[in-house]
């Protein structure tokens, strides 16, 4: 009898799940006693990124947490889609106050838990990019610099989706959206504007940073449980791509995330107490227009004349990721 | 036991003795000595368990608050004047979400022009967020509502508000016997949440609510406050009972029975207007006082009964809506449709509202208009309404009438 000796394909690589692997190594959403912290039955768009991240993100800081666990929500998309009344997708203590305050809520939340010595309970923050680096900024501030015992984690799309896709400080140049139109002889968001909140929370030195895609999950949930290691403020900054506002096929949502990492655009690292440990090589480079020709906010790039003068600023915004974070490196 | 204290020294000690479990502060005049003290009981170890947050903002403070507060911990914060309408979102936030915290507001002006003396805007301009509001007349009643805030607020999940008068209370120093330890665990049982972020137990706080109940989520909140005049008489016999003294309640008349005039009135100015009433009983004038003690919910039968068959009533307030007039007596109208009633507005950012002013103000009761400005300075008005007429490029107003006054220090007379 020949026998043909397995070939574990999928250790290593982008894939989730891992039927084959042994029951330790395998992702938390392969786990069926898993806590579907936020379950089926929520009315996020197809292909929602925020609604991916999320689902792998709690789950995995549930399963750190050994499920004790209590969730506070900024206003916006997730919150909206998860709890539209009387219904609610989640199965784990959940609070949602304003937009604007999401970090110190669950500062309130951490302070209560110690001064009832319930610190085997532990929190985490999470909002939309509005929510975190805009209108929430000031509290997640304030959250990191007096390292109160909280993971916040943004899921970052770009814009204020929730509202109808206007621009926030994490829109990327030249992306249109409803406040920053492709009109005009600088069409799309203006170069030189917008915040790098996880180069921010790294200056607070705060004991971990990380950014992350739902490109590869295995490193979102990887990111989490190293998180929930530490004591104190915790920063996690998801790319999360959001079909609606940024004119993609729901079906690209994990493509596009990838193509924003592999062509440097979206630095994905990891820093404990203000420096950063790893990063995560590129291993395929892919221009950028790879990336941006896949989302109809970038059309305006692509069309009637071309825009090349644009599209080599942002290879140009890429190319320098790829310096300060030596993505083309060895691992 | 009664020492001579600072108002804000004995609210801190009162909260202390209330057993908060987070504390969560950002500093504004005159709130600090309140939170200063706590931050000392805290860091002592006098107070614990309790975490004292210092926070980056009021948005801050009463976010931590929230938070804490949904978690089933004790929750309180102060804050004052710009430092309450920073707060606003959350405050609304914290009724709508049924969350008994308790707020200490050392009353002071809003600006512009920035003042950082006494008035009631600031509470008065939060008056419909959903939270009760009690005002304290002296530093024994400041300290002692407190104790009964907690009960209230817990009784009913319902934040309550605690204002005192800035610097005329909260710097004052007299004789205030701070409630015990033992006499206040006594009175105030342990917190026990009707609703609480809990892993053994998950719920969903702070869900999207449509029309389709909205309505309705709001009415419960009105029928909480409207509840309220039931429990805030009743835990102020309950601490009668307990301490040996009056505090808090709805409303407390003076000298009203056959008062021909009643003046109504919040906070601190109170002591002040008894005086004046007694000097002008003696002069044979029928003049009364209802204190307010409980604004929101508004008291209107406890009201309606105390003003009775008055000729008159004067309605003192320290803050005014402009381009309408008196907010108290708006609601005095409300409760008293057949009452004739007078609005003053008086002691607006910091100025001193004096036994004099009271006196000459009272005394022509029956010539009042329906609404005056107690010791207006006219001819600088008037300078300034010159300056107006005369010139586009007038300037800034208030600029221009501290030069008109020839002095900068502000003017309390």
């Amino acid at each position: 009898m020949v026998v043909t000796p397995i070939k574990f394909y999928q250790t290593g690589s982008f894939a989730v799940g891992g039927r084959l692997l042994g029951e330790d190594e395998r992702s938390v959403q392969s786990d069926r006693q898993r806590i579907n912290s936020i379950d089926c039955g929520h009315r996020a768009c197809q292909g929602c990124g925020e609604a991916l991240g999320a689902r792998y993100a709690l789950d995995a800081a549930m399963r750190a947490t050994g499920n004790r666990m209590v969730a506070v929500n900024a206003t916006g998309c997730l919150e909206v889609f998860s709890t539209p009344y009387p219904e609610t997708s989640w199965r784990i203590p959940w609070l949602h106050s304003l937009f604007g305050n999401a970090p110190a809520v669950a500062t309130g939340v951490a302070a209560a838990l110690k001064a009832k010595g319930r610190t085997d309970v532990r929190v985490v923050g999470q909002g939309g990019d509005g929510g975190t680096v805009d209108i929430g900024f000031a509290c997640l501030s304030g959250m990191f610099e007096r390292n109160d015992d909280v993971l916040y984690i943004c899921y970052d799309n770009e814009a204020y989706m929730n509202t109808g896709v206007q621009r926030s400080g994490a829109t990327p140049a030249a992306a249109r959206t409803a406040t920053t139109p492709a009109l005009g002889p600088e069409p799309g968001a203006v170069f030189g504007q917008g915040k790098n909140v996880p180069m921010i929370a790294l200056a607070h030195e705060i004991p971990y940073v990380a950014t992350a895609t739902v490109a590869d999950l295995r490193d979102l949930e990887a990111k989490v449980t190293r998180a929930m290691e530490f004591r104190g403020a915790r920063y996690l900054h998801v790319l999360v791509p959001c079909p609606l506002g940024w004119g993609s096929a729901s079906h690209d949502t994990i493509r596009i995330a990838r193509l924003a990492k592999e062509s440097g655009i979206f630095p994905v690292f990891e820093a404990e107490g203000g420096e950063v440990v790893t990063t995560s090589k590129i291993r395929h480079r892919v221009p950028v227009e790879d990336y941006l020709q896949l989302q109809n906010r970038y059309a305006h790039l692509f069309g009637d004349p071309p825009r090349a003068d644009v599209v080599g600023k942002i290879q140009a915004l890429a190319d320098r990721n790829i310096r300060r974070f030596d993505l083309l490196g060895e691992d | 036991m009664r020492r001579q204290i600072e108002g804000s020294r004995a609210v801190a000690e009162t909260v202390a003795r209330c057993r908060p479990e987070v504390v969560c502060a950002y500093p504004i005049s005159p709130q600090t000595h309140i939170v200063e003290g706590l931050a000392e009981l805290v860091k002592s170890g006098e107070l614990a368990p309790c975490e004292f947050v210092n926070v980056e903002s009021e948005f801050a403070a009463m976010s931590v608050a929230i938070g804490a507060s949904a978690a089933g911990a004790r929750a309180y914060t102060a804050t004052a004047s710009q430092g309450l309408l920073y707060m606003t979102e959350a405050v609304f936030n914290a009724a709508g979400l049924g969350l008994p915290i308790v707020m200490t507001v050392a009353n002071r002006a809003i600006g512009a022009p920035i003042n950082i003396w006494n008035d009631q805007s600031d509470s008065m301009a939060l008056r419909d967020a959903g939270w009760l509001q009690l005002y304290a007349e002296t530093n024994q009643e400041a300290a002692d509502l407190h104790v009964q805030a907690f009960r209230i607020a817990e009784e009913l999940s319902t934040p309550v508000m605690v204002c005192m008068d800035g610097f005329v209370l909260t710097h004052a120093w007299e004789p205030v016997d701070v409630p015990g330890q033992d006499e206040v665990d006594a009175f105030l049982p342990p917190y026990e949440p009707r609703q609480v972020l809990d892993p053994a137990e998950p719920s969903s706080i702070g869900a999207m609510v449509g029309p389709e109940a909205f309505t309705e989520v709001r009415y419960l909140g009105h029928a909480r406050l409207m509840a309220a005049l039931d429990v805030v008489p009743d835990i102020a016999d309950r601490f009668a009972e307990a301490f040996g003294r009056n505090s808090g309640g709805l409303a407390r008349s003076y000298r009203t029975e056959d008062a021909e005039t009643i003046v109504v009135a919040l906070g601190s100015v109170l002591g002040t207007l008894k005086d004046t009433v007694d000097e002008l009983r003696e002069d044979g004038l029928r003049v009364g006082v209802l204190g307010l003690t409980c604004f929101r919910p508004f008291p209107a039968a406890a009201v309606r009964a105390a003003i009775g068959h008055a000729r008159r009533v004067i309605v003192l307030e320290r803050a005014f809506e402009p381009g309408v007039g008196g907010i108290v007596t708006q609601n005095v109208v409300t409760a008293a449709p057949a009452a004739e009633v007078h609005a003053v507005i008086a002691g607006l950012g910091g100025r001193a509202i004096t036994k004099k002013s009271l006196d000459r103000l009272l005394r022509q009761a029956d010539r009042l208009p329906p609404l005056t400005f107690l010791d207006l300075d006219r001819p600088l008005i008037d300078r300034e309404l010159g300056r107006l007429a005369a010139s586009r490029r007038s300037g800034p107003t208030a600029e221009n009438l501290l030069r008109d006054l020839g002095a900068v220090a502000s003017r309390i007379g």
